[in-house]
């Protein structure tokens, strides 16, 4: 735990300084370089605004309606069948979609549940092993203009899918139910 | 694919409440969702400025082409489509590692500066590319070796072992980026097939 924690404290001072040593030593102007990298910064965020409004709004009046909630109630027992503890239904269903309401749902699940309950370790696994696609989705692909999306949005969510059955899989493994 | 999730999303929420008379919540929703997306946008400001700052030095000084160099033969087993050299490579692969450590903040810069690549790649249309595709599936199934934040929030509610769940995130995580990468290259057959 203190290796980790100590390495996690130290990698971002530790890349910054290694990148400014070698770019010193590979005679970059490191201040003029950073600046002109930074204002490619700014634009990039203000470019992501519209994407991101349009989204937070959809979601969030989906929420506010009550909406989601009734589906959750609605696929609930779907998901029992499969061996899904109904506790972690809600996470699930908002992991792709918003990031910070996720990780809201897991220290929530982590609080009530206690974290070395299984739907605490599972809520702690999923967190870290499934990522929120819709976000990576219109952020990435919104800042560099890409409309058409493909196939992205079916396999990033099947990959989501993925990821949930692994933890559920991982934690039973390790933990037992 | 995303148009008709979103206004499905929107529409079926309004419907919903117009029923369920918390029509007020919506009308709430509307203007706390759209400001709550600018404040994280302008909360972005910083890490991005900060982050493509740092990572046009790695790039000038060639930081950058040797670490795509360390990892090339995975990525360009993943990428095939990306010339070997192209700095897309590098970009994509400090995006991982960012990921691995748990970094989304500095992650996110990273990725869109590869995003960038892979559309000057593409001839700059705005379709997704066969890369971006699998870029994106790798990103969503988030490779993570220090689940930083999920520790801290364990710690804070007392667990006896607030790192016990580390090596299952880290074995979930590589299995669904598996997972994700068969996926994607499934659909990349698919559609490959139908010409």
């Amino acid at each position: 735990m203190e290796i980790l924690s100590l390495i996690s404290l130290m990698f971002i001072p530790v890349l910054i300084g290694f990148i400014l040593l070698y770019g010193t030593f590979k005679q970059v102007p490191t201040y003029e370089s950073f600046v002109e990298g930074g204002k490619e910064g700014i634009k990039i965020a203000v470019s992501i605004i519209p994407f991101l409004v349009g989204m937070l709004v959809a979601i969030s009046v989906f929420r506010a309606s009550g909406a989601l909630d009734a589906l959750m109630k609605w696929i609930r027992p779907a998901m029992e069948s499969i061996g899904i503890p109904a506790e972690i239904v809600p996470l699930i269903l908002i992991r792709p979609i918003s990031g910070n309401a996720a990780l809201g749902m897991t220290s929530d699940l982590i609080a009530v549940y206690g974290p070395d309950s299984f739907i605490g370790r599972l809520a702690s696994v999923l967190q870290g092993s499934t990522d929120t696609t819709f976000y990576v989705l219109t952020v990435y692909f919104g800042a560099v203009g890409i409309k058409k999306m493909g196939d992205a949005l079916k396999v990033g969510l099947l990959a989501d899918l993925v990821g949930i059955v692994a933890a559920i899989v991982v934690v039973v493994f390790f933990f037992g139910a | 694919m995303v148009n008709y999730i979103w206004v499905l999303m929107t529409i079926v929420g309004i419907v919903f409440a117009i029923f369920n008379g918390t029509i007020e919540e919506v009308n709430k929703a509307i203007f706390v969702g759209a400001k709550e997306a600018v404040t994280l946008c302008i909360g972005l400001i910083s890490i991005l400025v900060f982050w493509l700052g740092m990572m046009r030095i790695a790039e000038e000084s060639g930081l950058l082409e040797r670490l795509s160099k360390l990892f090339r033969p995975l990525v360009k087993l993943l990428f095939p489509e990306v010339p070997t050299n192209h700095p897309a490579m590098g970009y994509i692969l400090s995006n991982m590692i960012a990921n691995m450590f748990g970094l989304g903040n500095a992650a996110t810069p990273l990725g869109i500066k590869a995003m960038e690549e892979l559309k000057q790649l593409n001839g700059g249309k705005n379709s997704a590319s066969r890369s971006m595709v699998t870029f994106l599936a790798i990103n969503t199934a988030s490779i993570t070796i220090i689940p930083t934040t999920v520790i801290a929030i364990r710690m804070n509610y007392k667990s006896a072992a607030p790192t016990e769940i580390v090596v299952p995130t880290i074995i979930a995580t590589i299995l669904s980026a598996i997972g994700a990468v068969l996926i994607d290259r499934y659909f990349y057959y698919r559609r490959s097939r139908k010409g």
